[in-house]
């Protein structure tokens, strides 16, 4: 989905900046928009300005410059409770002092609704995320996941068009986390709700969402679909914080298209593909991940460039190898192997050639 | 929930047992004693240290607290003075029929005679005399004087006594003076406490006290009406500033709270007598108003010596106590609860009132018990600017424990106090729940 025209979207930010104390900005410049029905997230370190931009979003924070538009309409001046945005917490929020289906006949409450109106849709909410025999309960007596159940239920049972979600499986053990990414994006689609998704984990950002908008340093780094942002990262940032990475380090020799000719710090050449690179001479920091390493020489191209390697460590994980390496100079390059009937288990100490094809190797940002 | 809770599997041969609920008889333990008795020997080392750790305090709070306590509960129906001092006039006492309207035979003023000369020589007859007085007055000088001529008496010789003793006062030729000695010759008597509800003993049973003497009930409706009035403007002035304490960073927030703790670090009578220089006639407030044009200078306000000028002063000696518990309840309550009621749509009113007032109830409910109780019996305050109308049940008590010397119905007032603030605890724990007090 190409980012620029902002005029069909749903959710736009238009140069937003965003500053606490009016020295440092948190989110410097920030364009971003996104149709109805996607599931965007923002992905970043702490302190990246995701989170701030969530808050601006849902009304909390006030842009310090620039626009926010909820259906073409801005919303700068608009309270938070008459944007009419669903909102998951990270702690969940759910009133201590009131029954699960008083919590949920809350946000039905403050529209006036009619009290079996608000019943109804209090129980087909509660339906929905299966927790149909908890209504009479408090927070307290439910277990984190059914916690977080509710409060998905409670974003949702006022039929918002716009969700928003801030690190809401943050709290949850790796087994629930994992089934509650399923069902929230299950949900999404199934009511064809927009959602924005604030998390600092990688794989939930992977697996959930339709884009994926990577924050450091208060910008966006990269926005795109998992696969792209996986297999294409467009600068060292991205190819670093987005799933294993290996990093060599080296000078452009030779540029031509979407070919290029690195040399090494400690010599050697390799292939590889220029991403923002642009002159010979330039510094580059090359990226190529642990399981497009081939150290089958049959299945390299003909004339690749290969590297020696040393075997440093070789770990058995299972369904993959997780192999470590010194390749020029880099004690941590890693190299991962399918657990394959035919696969090569490699020892400590054994001295390889390794190579890859040029386009999985990128020439980014020193 | 959509997935099946799993039943948790235990592999040790003890779960096994655990789980078996048609096993009947007591848990063993491995040795084949019961287990709650294995158990029980395991803790009582642990126990004892606990005990010896507390027993100073403990010794500390039974001996300055507890017996004291226990001690005034009893003074306050404890009567043994008259029929200690008049022993064999009490028997006496006891056959003679106060409701014939005449006196006593010649054989009540023997004895009467005897136990005289006897409490003379022992000085306690000033001391009855004073007791007896407490229901009706001149009794005390009665015994003073009778007691100068009686000592002359000789029991063995002098008799018959009767026309003697009246001779040395007529008031002992008064039916009136026998009846008043026969009601109050009781050892455990209710007296003080009709006493201190405006009623006396009487001969005929129960009365109510002559109306110039009821001023008892009074003030135990005033310092309850007061009490509940200085709670709730606590509640009103602490509440926001509690509120704010609490949403503020927390390095201001210690700053103003050291403006709050402030009253503490100086003397209650320096504070006190500092409001007595706000609120007089030529004080502060109306010498302020009164340039101010606000106030006319013959009309200025009356605001101490009054009950306006004891709640003023014990409100603001109160007001930590409410801000305190307020405050660190409040402090528990995280913005996000008032942020996802916002995001579900309330307005800034509702989700104060909905979602953050409700979760603040046991901060107030605390602080409400602890300036209740505080200011049902406060002395100083009320003492200093209270004049006549503004003054407590705790002052009366002071004065019968230190000037009336009538300790028994200070007792007896004591014990009401006592109860009727127990009673208010257990209608608050009835109403709101001791559950929903916290102090932090």
């Amino acid at each position: 989905m190409p980012d620029g025209s902002t005029s069909d979207a749903f959710v736009a930010f238009e140069r937003v900046q965003k500053s606490y104390d009016g020295e440092n900005l948190v989110v410097k410049d920030l364009n971003l928009s996104l149709p109805k029905g996607e599931f965007l997230t923002m992905l970043g370190p702490s302190g990246s300005g995701k989170t701030t931009c969530l808050m601006m979003l849902a009304g909390f924070e006030t842009a310090t410059h620039g626009e926010i538009l909820l259906d073409g309409r801005p919303i700068n001046n608009i309270p938070p409770h008459k944007r009419g945005i669903g909102m998951v917490f990270q702690n969940y929020a759910l009133f201590p002092h009131m029954t699960v289906a008083e919590n949920l006949s809350f946000p039905l409450e403050v529209r006036k609704m009619g009290k079996s109106e608000r019943e109804e849709k209090v129980k087909r909410a509660l339906d929905m995320v299966q927790m149909g025999a908890f209504g009479g309960r408090r927070p307290a007596q439910l277990s984190g996941g059914q916690q977080q159940r509710i409060a998905l239920a409670r974003a949702l049972v006022f039929e918002p068009e716009l969700v928003l979600m801030d690190e809401p499986l943050g709290a949850l053990d790796k087994q629930l986390r994992e089934h509650m990414q399923f069902e929230i994006t299950r949900l999404a689609h199934e009511l064809g709700i927009t959602t924005v998704y604030v998390t600092h984990d990688q794989t939930e950002a992977l697996t959930m969402s339709d884009r994926v908008a990577v924050f450091d340093d208060g910008r966006i780094q990269q926005l795109d679909p998992p696969d792209t942002l996986y297999e294409e990262p467009q600068n060292s940032f991205v190819a670093q914080f987005i799933g294993e990475n290996n990093t060599l380090e080296g000078v452009v020799q030779e540029i031509s298209g979407d070919k290029c000719l690195i040399r090494l710090d400690d010599g050697e050449l390799i292939d590889a593909k220029p991403i923002n690179v642009s002159q010979v001479g330039e510094r580059t920091r090359v990226s190529i991940r642990p399981e497009r390493v081939e150290f089958n020489k049959e299945r390299l191209q003909e004339g690749a460039h290969t590297l020696k390697a040393e075997v440093l460590e070789f770990i058995y994980m299972g369904d993959i190898f997780r192999t470590r390496l010194r390749v020029a100079g880099n004690d941590e390059f890693v190299v991962k192997t399918r657990n394959a009937p035919d696969q090569v288990r490699l020892k400590p100490g054994e001295q390889i050639e390794i190579g890859w094809l040029p386009e999985d190797c990128r020439a980014l940002d020193a | 929930m959509g997935r099946k809770v799993r039943p948790i599997h235990t592999n040790t041969s003890d779960g096994d047992i655990m789980s078996d609920t048609t096993d009947s008889g007591p848990m063993l333990a491995a040795d084949g004693t019961p287990l709650k008795r294995s158990l029980s020997r395991a803790l009582r080392r642990q126990k004892m240290r606990a005990l010896m750790l507390v027993a100073p305090l403990l010794i500390f709070v039974l001996i300055s607290f507890i017996f004291p306590i226990g001690s005034m509960l009893f003074r306050s129906v404890e009567n043994d003075i008259v029929a200690d001092t008049l022993p064999l006039t009490v028997v006496e006492l006891q056959k003679w029929d106060a409701e014939s309207g005449e006196l006593p035979d010649e054989a009540l003023y023997a004895a009467f005679a005897s136990d005289m000369v006897k409490a003379i020589a022992a000085k306690e007859h000033t001391k009855l005399g004073t007791r007896l007085n407490y229901e009706q007055t001149g009794l005390s000088s009665l015994f003073r004087k009778s007691g100068r001529k009686m000592k002359k008496l000789d029991p063995a010789e002098d008799a018959p006594f009767k026309e003697k003793i009246i001779k040395i006062d007529k008031k002992w030729g008064d039916v009136e003076t026998w009846r008043a000695i026969k009601t109050h010759s009781v050892r455990i008597t209710n007296g003080y406490f009709l006493n201190a509800v405006d009623m006396r003993r009487t001969p005929e049973g129960a009365q109510a006290q002559p109306e110039d003497k009821q001023i008892l009930i009074t003030l135990f409706q005033r310092t309850l009406l007061m009490s509940l009035m200085i709670t709730g403007s606590c509640i009103l002035l602490g509440y926001p500033v509690a509120w704010i304490l609490a949403n503020l960073p927390a390095r201001t927030a210690n700053v103003l709270m050291i403006l709050v703790l402030l009253p503490f670090w100086t003397s209650l009578l320096v504070r006190t007598s500092a409001w007595k220089v706000m609120l007089q006639q030529q004080g502060v407030i109306n010498e302020v108003l009164v340039w101010l044009g606000m106030v006319a200078d013959d009309s200025r306000l009356a605001l101490i010596n009054n009950q306006t000028g004891t709640i003023i002063a014990m409100t603001h000696i109160l007001l930590p106590f409410m801000i305190l518990p307020m405050y660190s309840v409040m402090q528990t309550i995280k913005p996000h609860y008032v942020r996802a009621a916002k995001s579900m749509g309330a307005t800034d009113w509702t989700a104060f009132w909905r979602v953050y007032f409700p979760q603040s109830v046991p901060g107030i409910g605390a602080g409400s018990i602890l300036v209740f109780i505080l200011a049902i019996g406060y002395y100083i305050t009320p003492e200093i600017v209270g004049g006549t109308k503004g003054v407590f049940i705790s002052n009366r008590i002071a004065y019968h424990i230190s000037s009336s010397l009538n300790w028994g119905l200070a007792a007896a007032l004591g014990t009401i106090l006592l109860a009727v603030v127990l009673i208010l605890y257990w209608a608050y724990d009835k109403i709101v729940g001791i559950d929903n007090v916290k102090l932090g």
